[in-house]
């Protein structure tokens, strides 16, 4: 039984379950206490100290975020006391920070401004540190940039870093004034363990860590005459971009989107998603192939479970901390790089422009892809495949600069060819969806039926769970695949970097067995991408997760090889899927890196 | 905590006593007699006792070893708070390196009462050079203990420079591999403490404290002290002063009592406490009582005679808080360096005097919202030297 | 070096591989080698599986574990209120003019590291110092400089 416990803020009663915090119960009386270090997704540390109440009877104030309730307990949130101490603690921050606010990046989306806002700070009361400190803003890493100037110390990118990713790039280092957040021996971003996932970018209040933006260069790109500069979206972009926007979490505005981006000057508007579909037809052969190797053929040197391979900051997570595992990764590229590939080839043989005047734009809802684009591997065109990524928050910004007024945009549908695009692509911006694309069309490969699941919903590899685990029965399969009948696949799927260290963990112990994992970097897949709109947590994330699944359900193909326009590049390019230009162009390969 | 003598309170003349150095050879059969009696009973003599926590804070002893005992958990811990980092207290030293056994005792005495099978001594680095003794030491009561029945084991861990290791959170970090900063209480360590188990932390003196009540019984250890200050304490005096040293003194004295005892005869000020402590100007100091009614100490008693710079005491001080603050949270990183800065320029006329009570409102910040003791008491040094000798910081 | 990589080993076998061990390791570490460098914190990272950050991290909060290299000796002199009051900076100096480096800095030939550090617990014989685990009370410019020279000697 839960345990109810009573007490009054700024004295009206209230009644919350046991280990309820001040700050939580205060939200059921709508009575919103600031926060900085505190935030929905990461343990409670209580380093800040912004959300000081006050407890009467109680010489000290209490921290809101980190102090359960107590029965009887009188808090007041809006005391003198608090008052003088919450603007003090937001002067103090002010008086460490480098508060340029019209030259900075957050400008407009930072809850230190807004902080500072609502307190109305005006002139520095304390004396200005900034002078005394050496701070030093570290560009190295092509996906972030972090400025240390501008770092409030909140540990939100510490907590984030090691207890959603398990990585643990940074970490607080050195005490008193000199405490700063470092990576090891304060080295340069790129040569470290960070896996440019941007998780910390996401939660951190302040300008300190952002992505690295490649705004400028890309209004450059399409102001230049002689570029044709084609750009292509990523699903989960369509399903986030309306938050910074003016839409509430969970707006689906892909034909916005198209039509903004029309507006915004790119050549051509191409949707990720196609490459998504191809992705399936290329990952889902493999893993038939390798399943065919290992049961048939008794191939030892393929291994199963065969792992996907379409968040950078997953494979660069694995090159660091599991090198003995890349032998599972699928060698396919990730859907921005095959179609980065594909645009400097087959669009522009198709188009008839010499590769090296098209410019490949992706918008992407993440920050790995950046660094990405920049592997030596994503060169299979003769050019950089893809020459700039911009996340969902620079398209926004690109938005806002052309005058857009986006809400009121009509919808427009996405060019041809390259442009056209199942449920199944969609889905790849969800946590499980890959899995749930590669599974209708693999399934319908071997048994020439739809996958057993009502309305082609696969649901048990949906949802916001850590590690999802499914199983499908192959039965009355075609000739081809008679190896397979009877077989029971099992597959996995896991979101977050802590939950696939745990599963690379126990599969590295033998103590499970798969044949086939899904695997994205970010919680809850990439519409939880370091690249998607600020604030995230949870419940945002599910509403992205449905406006995702709703996408699909709408769109009148919803499997990948019924896609006409992925018939199509296999007929006229590619031949068919793991042929030879397949794996020139769409597939690569990996190198174990350091973990230390 | 004004530190002010009440009309009526009780006080007690300066009185040396003897307990706590006296040859540490009988403990183990202290220690052997309590084995024999129920631990509640343990409990409840050491509460009657009245026995205050002597790292500086003052929780009850007996107190918190019934929340411990009382926390559920098979595996409970016993660490010995060893880090004397407070500038001017050095008397953990002294009993460590001549009466050890009277405080593993006290850590054997608490493993019994709470349950626990494992004690630390948690030594700070500067006082490594005890370690060979102690862990000879450790290693003979460790096989007496087992003699005698009872599954406690002495173990040993080093700070390594760092003050606020000695806040018992950040003690408790430290012990598990991490950076010391001081954890969120609610949970305490009796409930959460090492390796999140149900966890005592007591001074060393306090251990001792707990021998020597259990040898003669809290009857006779009541004798002394106050009915707020129970017992007698240890004191660490040095500065301007006819004899530093440390001494043993029943509580509840008048600091003009100590000043005679101890003073050169010029004092100016005492800084009762240490740097976190309080700093009583010559005017008070008959109204101030060395207790836990008046000012509480961990037994730092620094004393300053009229050629001493009370600016640059507090700048010393200021410059201790900035580099030893863990660096956390906001009041505590960022005021220490305001704090700091600001009595520079005041000095040195960049900002008017009427900064200094900007900054005394800072203090008084930092002394409600910190994280953690040392940034709730920075302010006690800062706002008693600016109140007091407030001449002396501007000009 | 595969020493340290085997010292490291050591160490874990010798004190386990939890993250609790990170500090007794760190701290045998300084007392075999005086300061714990990239490489060895890497090592220590990989023993017990954390990550070198994490260990950097925590290692800098200490200000016994140094991160720089040091000298063989370190001197670490104490500036809290009542050795300064004592004569702590006429001490500072002595020492200053005879190793010919400052505070923070090391002698040419890696033998001494001056630092000032916070209080011995020595406060009633200050001025206080350590070299390395070695603690000398009263100190004189001159006592202090006669112990210096022993060092040198050594
Ligand atoms: C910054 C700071 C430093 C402290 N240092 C010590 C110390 O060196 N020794 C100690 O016994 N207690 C110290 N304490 C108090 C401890 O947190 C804790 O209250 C004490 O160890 C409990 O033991 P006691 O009840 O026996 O006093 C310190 C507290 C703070 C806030
Ligand atoms: S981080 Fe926020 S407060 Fe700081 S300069 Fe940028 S916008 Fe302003
Ligand atoms: S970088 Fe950002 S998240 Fe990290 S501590 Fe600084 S302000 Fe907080
Ligand atoms: S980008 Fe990801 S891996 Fe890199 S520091 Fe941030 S959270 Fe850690
Ligand atoms: S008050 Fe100071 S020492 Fe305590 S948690 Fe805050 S920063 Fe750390
Ligand atoms: S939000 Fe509570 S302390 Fe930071
Ligand atoms: S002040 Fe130097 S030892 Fe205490």
């Amino acid at each position: 039984m839960i345990n109810m416990i009573n007490l009054t803020i700024n004295n009206i009663p209230v009644s919350v379950e046991e280990g309820t915090t001040i700050i939580e119960a205060a939200r059921r009386l709508s009575i919103r206490i600031p926060s900085l270090c505190n935030h929905d997704d990461l343990c409670v540390s209580g380093n800040c100290r912004v959300c000081v109440v006050e407890q009467v009877g109680n010489p000290t104030l209490q921290a809101a975020c980190a102090t359960p309730v107590r029965e009887n307990m009188q808090i007041l949130t809006n005391s003198m006391m608090v008052m003088q101490a919450r603007k003090t603690i937001i002067e103090l921050l002010l008086s460490e920070h480098n508060a340029d606010c019209t030259k900075c990046y957050k400008n407009g989306n930072c809850e230190l401004q807004d902080l500072s806002n609502e307190y109305r700070i005006g002139n520095q009361v304390y004396i200005d540190l900034i002078p005394l400190k050496h701070y030093t803003i570290d560009q190295s890493s092509p996906s972030l940039i972090k400025d240390d100037s501008k770092c409030i110390r909140c540990q939100r990118c510490v907590r984030t870093c090691s207890d959603l990713q398990a990585v643990s790039a940074l970490s607080a280092a050195y005490k008193g004034s000199e405490m700063k957040i470092s990576s090891f021996y304060d080295r340069p971003m790129h040569e470290v363990i960070c896996t440019n996932c941007g998780q910390c970018i996401n939660r951190c209040p302040t300008g300190a860590l952002t992505e690295r933006n490649y705004i400028d260069e890309v209004w450059d790109a399409i102001y230049d005459p002689g570029k044709h500069v084609v750009v292509q979206t990523a699903p989960a972009v369509r399903v986030a971009l309306g938050e910074e926007l003016g839409y509430d979490p969970g707006a689906r505005v892909t034909g916005k989107l198209v039509t903004a981006l029309r507006r915004l000057g790119f050549d051509s508007v191409l949707d990720t998603d196609f490459t998504a579909d191809l992705t399936i037809m290329e990952e889902g052969t493999e893993l038939l192939t390798r399943l065919k190797k290992v049961l048939v053929d008794k191939d030892t040197s393929m291994a199963l479970p065969m792992f996907t391979s379409c968040s950078p900051g997953w494979i660069k997570f694995i090159e660091h901390t599991f090198p003995d595992l890349l032998p599972h990764l699928s060698t396919c590229k990730s859907p921005q790089q095959m179609f980065g590939a594909l645009a400097k080839t087959y669009y522009a043989q198709k188009k008839g422009i010499n590769p090296k005047d098209i410019v490949s734009v992706s918008i992407m809802p993440c920050t790995a892809k950046k660094f990405e684009a920049t592997r030596p591997e994503m060169r299979d065109s003769g050019y950089q495949d893809v020459d700039y990524v911009l996340t969902t928050r620079e398209l926004a910004i690109m938005i806002k600069q052309a005058g857009i007024e986006f809400m009121k945009l009509d919808d427009e549908d996405y060019d041809r060819f390259m442009g056209e695009s199942s449920g199944a692509g969609v889905i790849f911006g969800a946590t499980g969806g890959v899995m749930e694309a590669a599974l209708r069309t693999a399934y319908e490969i071997v048994t020439g039926r739809e996958v057993p699941f009502q309305n082609l919903n696969i649901t048990p590899v949906r949802g916001m769970e850590g590690i999802k685990e499914a199983e499908v029965k192959i039965e009355n399969v075609k000739p081809d695949w008679s190896f397979l009948e009877g077989v029971t696949l099992r597959v996995a799927i896991a979101h977050g970097l802590a939950n696939a260290k745990r599963l690379m963990t126990a599969i590295r112990d033998g103590k499970v067995v798969y044949h086939f994992i899904e695997i994205m970097a970010c919680p809850g897949g990439c519409l939880g991408g370091g690249g998607q709109p600020i604030p995230t947590n949870l419940e945002i994330r599910k509403k992205r997760a449905e406006a995702i699944y709703a996408e699909d359900e709408n769109l009148p193909i919803r499997k990948s090889h019924e896609n006409p326009e992925i018939i199509q590049i296999y007929q006229e390019f590619l031949g068919e899927p793991l042929s030879h230009t397949s794996h020139e162009l769409l597939h690569t390969h990996y190198v174990p890196r350091k973990r230390y | 905590m004004t530190g002010k003598k009440q009309n009526d309170m009780e006080t007690k003349k300066l009185t040396r006593v003897d307990y706590i150095f006296r040859p540490d050879n009988t403990c183990l059969d202290t220690l052997k007699k309590s084995l024999r009696r129920d631990r509640d009973e343990i409990i409840l003599e050491l509460i009657d006792s009245g026995l205050k926590g002597r790292g500086g804070a003052g929780f009850l002893t007996g107190l918190k070893w019934k929340l411990a005992k009382e926390a559920a958990g098979d595996v409970k811990y016993v660490i010995c708070n060893a880090d004397e980092g407070e500038p001017g207290t050095f008397k953990d030293r002294e009993i460590l390196d001549r009466v050890p056994r009277r405080v593993f005792t006290g850590m054997a005495l608490c493993g019994y009462v709470i349950g626990s099978k494992e004690g630390f001594l948690y030594l700070r680095a500067e006082y490594k050079f005890l370690a060979p003794k102690l862990m000879s030491i450790m290693a003979e009561m460790n096989q007496e203990f087992k003699k005698l029945g009872l599954d406690f084991t002495l173990n040993i861990r080093y700070g390594s420079g760092a003050y606020v290791c000695g806040e018992e959170t950040a003690l408790i970090d430290s012990m598990e591999g991490r950076r010391g900063e001081p954890r969120n209480k609610p949970p305490f360590p009796v409930t959460e403490g090492y390796l999140n188990k149900p966890t005592v932390v007591n001074n060393v003196e306090t251990f001792v404290n707990c021998t020597i009540i259990m040898g003669i019984g809290a009857e006779e250890y009541k004798r002394f002290g106050t009915d707020s200050s129970r017992g007698f304490k240890l004191f660490s005096v040095s500065g301007d002063c006819s004899k530093e040293g440390i001494y043993e003194l029943e509580l509840g004295m008048l600091l003009s009592d100590f000043v005679e005892e101890f003073g050169d005869g010029d004092t100016k000020a005492v800084q009762v406490g240490g740097a976190s402590g309080f700093c009583v100007p010559r005017k008070k100091f008959n109204q101030t009582i060395i207790g836990f009614e008046g000012i509480p100490t961990g037994g730092s008693m620094k004393i300053f005679n009229s050629s001493r710079s009370m600016y640059h005491v507090l700048h010393n001080y200021l410059e201790f808080f900035e580099e030893e603050s863990c660096g956390q949270c906001t009041p505590c990183r960022v005021g220490c360096q305001q704090l700091l800065k600001g009595i520079e320029a005041v000095k040195s006329k960049q900002r008017s005097s009427s900064y200094l009570d900007e900054l005394v409102k800072l203090a008084k910040v930092m002394k409600v919202a910190s994280k953690c003791g040392l940034g709730q008491s920075v302010g006690n040094a800062f706002v008693s030297i600016v109140d007091n000798f407030r001449e002396e910081i501007i000009y | 070096m595969a020493n340290t990589e085997m010292l490291v080993k050591e160490l874990a076998d010798k004190y386990g591989r939890n993250r609790e061990s990170l500090l007794p390791i760190l701290q045998e570490l300084i007392d075999e080698r005086r300061y714990v460098n990239d490489e060895t914190m890497i090592n220590v990272a990989r023993e017990l599986d954390l990550s070198a950050a994490e260990v950097y991290g925590t290692a800098s909060f200490y200000s016994f574990i140094e991160t720089e290299e040091v000298g063989k000796y370190v001197i670490r002199l104490c500036k809290t209120i009542v050795c300064d009051m004592k004569g702590k900076e006429n001490v500072l100096q002595a020492i200053e003019n005879t190793l010919k480096i400052k505070v923070g800095q090391t002698t040419a030939d890696k033998k001494f590291t001056l630092k000032t550090t916070n209080c011995l617990g020595w406060c009633h014989k200050g001025p206080a110092m350590l070299i390395n685990d070695e603690v000398y009370t009263e100190l004189t410019p001159g006592k202090a400089i006669d112990i210096i020279e022993s060092y040198i000697n050594k």
